[in-house]
């Protein structure tokens, strides 16, 4: 399974590193494209991120992602050198985007473990195109520059020392590598064969680079420090030095003669304030976007890590947890008075907990990112369509379980697809209706209690009620009942599946796939949708999930010889019935009438087939418990009391034999016993199945 | 049985090359059976099974095996054969198959033979009996008939269309 993935430290470093990189500048771009031009900021961002991705694709041998982000690299230089009038934002953010898009799904192709094979010279050809025509539109306004090739690197020349002399020269050379090349030490190694080729005479500072340890940290710090003899001119030798690959800065110098060779020891701290420059500053930028792992000198106070190993930390700390209770509740030490044992086992329990806390934490990442992801598609679809869409966003900061933030990721996407796109009207129709002409989609992220809520609100044109039971009487999903239903009832068949307006369908969404998918993801998360609509003021999806899917805070409640687990945030109330509180309904179905309210009453030894147990229903308790449509009430033989229990899915074989209505997964009681545990929802469909 | 079970442990740690041609053998009623021991994971013996709810009933529950939780079946009940209760000789052989393990419970587990590959004959074209279509071949060792099941289609859901169907029908 693992092995299908990444297996290459360095490969998996590229990957997460671009995948970031990338990240940060799609959001970079769309942040500014509303602005006449691109802030400096952005520009040296872009740039330096471009030249990063260019660099370590190469590395990596992605030739396609190298060349492509070698362009925009190009692209970008013009445009921060030059500093261009009249850029045609648009045209450019596109192109941005476009080449970014193409990285990405190149990106995907390397982590799949695929050739990353895609073509990039459609795009290449473009950004070349739009170069060109920067450059003659800038030649109008401003005849400075004819270059047709940007230079591509800074080079410090010291230019009046054109030397034509064929006499054999020293030349001194402090070559800065490109920051993040990584292999410092390699790559002068390469520099000095290659420099082989034309002379003879070569000295360099550190002297060994392969196996000295130290030279890495020597030659990022100082620069490469070469001194050769040669009869090549200085252009020449800058030409050569500008062929190799991650090379940053060269710093060429003539020496007079061999004994200043000598003397070089102390020269090189005084030249070292002249590259030292470039470099800071350099620095400073980097240390402005989050976590760039390349700067090795500086201990790093961030590690990312997969995923999967923290997956198996969480399994090994609910194990723990479970061992844990198996040994302080140990059947064998009932009844003996153990102070001291006692004692330690309040602090490993102390321990324990805090541990799981801290492996919780770990999880938790923040909804911001996905959220920011969002960005992009109200973009696309606005131009797209021609509308004007504002993307609000609020509370990224929330924080929930890494597995979660995967599993919401698309019906997120969807969801705010479909904002953009149905909900939110053109423009024009807008102002007829004396709506502002820029619509508004709201993404919210709030804590309540042990879930997250995620809403997403537009102020567009609200769903049609009438549409919506017109289509489901249509397709036959609904009969009768419908004239009975309420709003939210109406409002929730568009999570049926097979259900879409049709007229509706467009590019980005309606083809009457997606929202049972999303209700579907939703649901699986132990989540729940809801929707609220105004018809002409716009719409609100409030979603609902748990803060994490690991853990939860459980009842456990017993029935005949089996054991179930529930969650406690589902449980109302809890109470013995008197039996002539229980009446039946024409079709016998059991009902309790609770402060004028009536409940279904599901029992669970009928509905589960469980022998024995109690039948009598004043010999077991009565649990209500809020399901996502419905309460009802759940008979059961007794509560054994809460735990906190780690969720483990059904085994596979199961799984895929049959979904079981009303099971969520199951788990490791204290005892090392297994519990099932029971998902509100499912039952409260079941118990709508019997009545 | 403990003693069994340790000697079976030893067997596995063989290379699985030449675990090529073994088999677990093991008995249900009073046929035995044999499993490609590159298959087996473990054999445990019989312990609290926690029901599952809606399953077929050969599929008897779930049990925990270190923390991971697996499905153990009832051979008896998948070969249709007449249910009998556990005993102190009942064993759970735990196979793998693709990531999948599940637990088959068989009445008792004999030894592991070497069944070289000329020995097994294919199963007789009759199309009688429910388990027929596990039995990939049947081995001949000292006189001795093993019934050679197939792993893959042992595991494989395959009837779960004639639940569904049955459900239907019902």
């Amino acid at each position: 399974m693992a092995s299908q993935y990444v297996n290459d430290p360095m490969l998996e470093v590229f990957i997460f590193e671009t995948s970031q990189q990338l990240e940060q500048v799609e959001q970079s771009v769309l942040e500014t494209e509303t602005l006449e031009t691109y802030p400096t900021d952005t520009i040296n961002e872009i740039f330096r991120i471009m030249h990063t991705i260019k660099s370590s694709a190469a590395m990596m041998l992605f030739n396609n992602i190298s060349i492509l982000s070698h362009t925009t690299e190009d692209l970008f230089y013009f445009i921060r050198e030059d500093k261009p009038q009249n850029i045609d934002m648009i045209m450019l953010s596109d192109l941005v985007l476009e080449s970014i898009d193409f990285m990405k799904l190149e990106m995907g192709k390397i982590k799949n473990g695929d050739k990353a094979d895609g073509d990039p010279q459609i795009i290449i050809g473009k950004i070349k195109e739009h170069l060109s025509i920067l450059k003659e539109v800038n030649n109008l306004t401003d005849s400075a520059k004819t270059n047709d090739e940007p230079v591509k690197e800074q080079y410090y020349i010291t230019s009046n020392r054109l030397s034509k002399s064929i006499d054999k020269k020293t030349y001194k050379v402090i070559v800065t590598f490109d920051e993040d090349c990584g292999m410092e030490n390699i790559r002068a190694f390469t520099v000095i064969h290659n420099l082989k080729d034309i002379t003879d005479e070569i000295k360099s500072i550190p002297e060994d680079v392969i196996n000295d340890v130290d030279s890495v940290e020597i030659i990022k710090k100082d620069g490469f420090i070469i001194f050769i003899k040669t009869d090549e001119s200085e252009e020449k030798l800058q030409t050569f030095f500008k062929t190799m690959a991650f090379i940053e800065n060269v710093d060429l110098q003539e020496f007079d003669n061999v004994a200043e060779n000598e003397n070089a020891g102390n020269k090189i701290l005084l030249d070292e304030n002249e590259i030292k420059i470039p470099q800071i500053k350099e620095a400073k930028s980097v240390s402005e976007n989050e976590i760039q792992s390349t700067n090795s000198h500086q201990s790093q106070s961030m590690i990312s890590v997969s995923v999967e190993k923290l997956d198996r930390l969480m399994n090994l700390v609910g194990e723990m947890v479970i061992s844990e209770s198996m040994v302080t509740q140990n059947p064998d030490l009932k009844g003996l008075v153990l102070n001291n044992f006692n004692k330690s086992a309040r602090q490993l329990k102390k321990i324990t907990d805090e541990l799981q806390d801290m492996v919780m934490s770990i999880r938790m990442v923040p909804l911001g990112p996905t959220f920011i992801k969002m960005n992009r598609i109200v973009r696309d679809i606005s131009k797209k369509l021609n509308k004007d869409i504002a993307l609000n966003i609020q509370g990224e900061d929330t924080e929930v379980d890494k597995n979660i933030i995967e599993q919401i990721s698309d019906p997120l996407m969807h969801l705010v697809r479909n904002s953009a796109d149905h909900g939110i009207e053109a423009p024009e129709i807008r102002f007829l209706q004396g709506k502002q002409k820029t619509g508004t989609i709201t993404l919210e992220a709030k804590n309540a209690g042990g879930e997250v809520l995620i809403i997403i609100k537009d102020d567009g044109k609200g769903l049609n009620k009438e549409g919506i039971m017109k289509k489901a009487m249509e397709n036959g999903l609904v009969g009768e009942e419908l004239e009975a239903m309420s709003d939210q009832d109406i409002f929730n068949l568009i999570f049926l599946p097979g259900f879409s307006t049709k007229e509706l369908v467009t590019e980005f969404s309606g083809r009457g796939v997606g929202m049972d998918v999303v209700a579907k993801n939703i649901e699986s998360i132990g989540g729940n949708i809801l929707v609220e609509s105004i018809e002409g003021k716009g719409t609100t999806i409030t979603l609902k999930i748990p803060l994490t899917l690991a853990i939860i805070e459980g009842m456990n409640i017993r029935v005949g010889q089996s054991c179930y687990t529930l969650p406690i945030m589902a449980i109302k109330e809890t109470f013995i019935p008197k039996a002539n509180e229980i009446f039946k309904d024409p079709n016998n179905h059991e009902m309790i009438m609770i402060r004028g309210q009536c409940y279904p009453i599901l029992r669970l030894h009928e509905c589960f087939k469980i022998k024995t147990g109690a039948n009598n229903i004043e010999e077991g308790i009565l649990i209500m418990l809020e399901g996502e449509s419905q309460t009802f009430c759940i008979f059961a033989d007794e509560l054994m009391g809460e735990q906190e229990v780690v969720v483990k899915n059904l085994p596979k074989y199961i799984s895929s034999m049959k979904k079981i209505n009303g099971l969520a997964g199951c788990t490791l009681l204290g005892d090392g016993n297994i519990s099932l545990i029971l998902d509100v929802n499912g039952l409260s469909s079941k118990s709508r199945m019997i009545n | 049985m403990s003693n069994v079970i340790e000697e079976f442990e030893d067997e596995f740690e063989d290379d699985e090359d030449i675990d090529e041609g073994k088999f677990l053998t093991f008995t249900v009623g009073d046929e035995s059976y044999g499993l490609e021991i590159i298959y087996v994971t473990e054999i445990l013996g019989i312990q609290k099974i926690t029901e599952v709810p809606e399953l077929p009933e050969y599929v008897r529950g779930i049990v925990s095996l270190r923390g991971q939780i697996i499905p153990v079946i009832d051979i008896r009940l998948k070969f249709k054969k007449p249910f009998r209760e556990y005993d102190e000789k009942t064993c759970i052989i735990v196979v793998e198959i693709q990531d999948i393990s599940v637990g088959i419970i068989v009445d008792a587990v004999l030894e592991v033979v070497t069944i070289q590959t000329e020995e097994i004959v294919p199963p007789p074209d009759i199309n009688e009996g429910y388990g027929r279509k596990y039995i990939r071949g049947i081995g001949v060792i000292s006189n001795e008939v093993k019934l050679l099941l197939d792993c893959n289609k042992l595991l494989n859901n395959d009837e779960i269309q004639d639940l569904e169907q049955q459900r239907i029908d019902m």
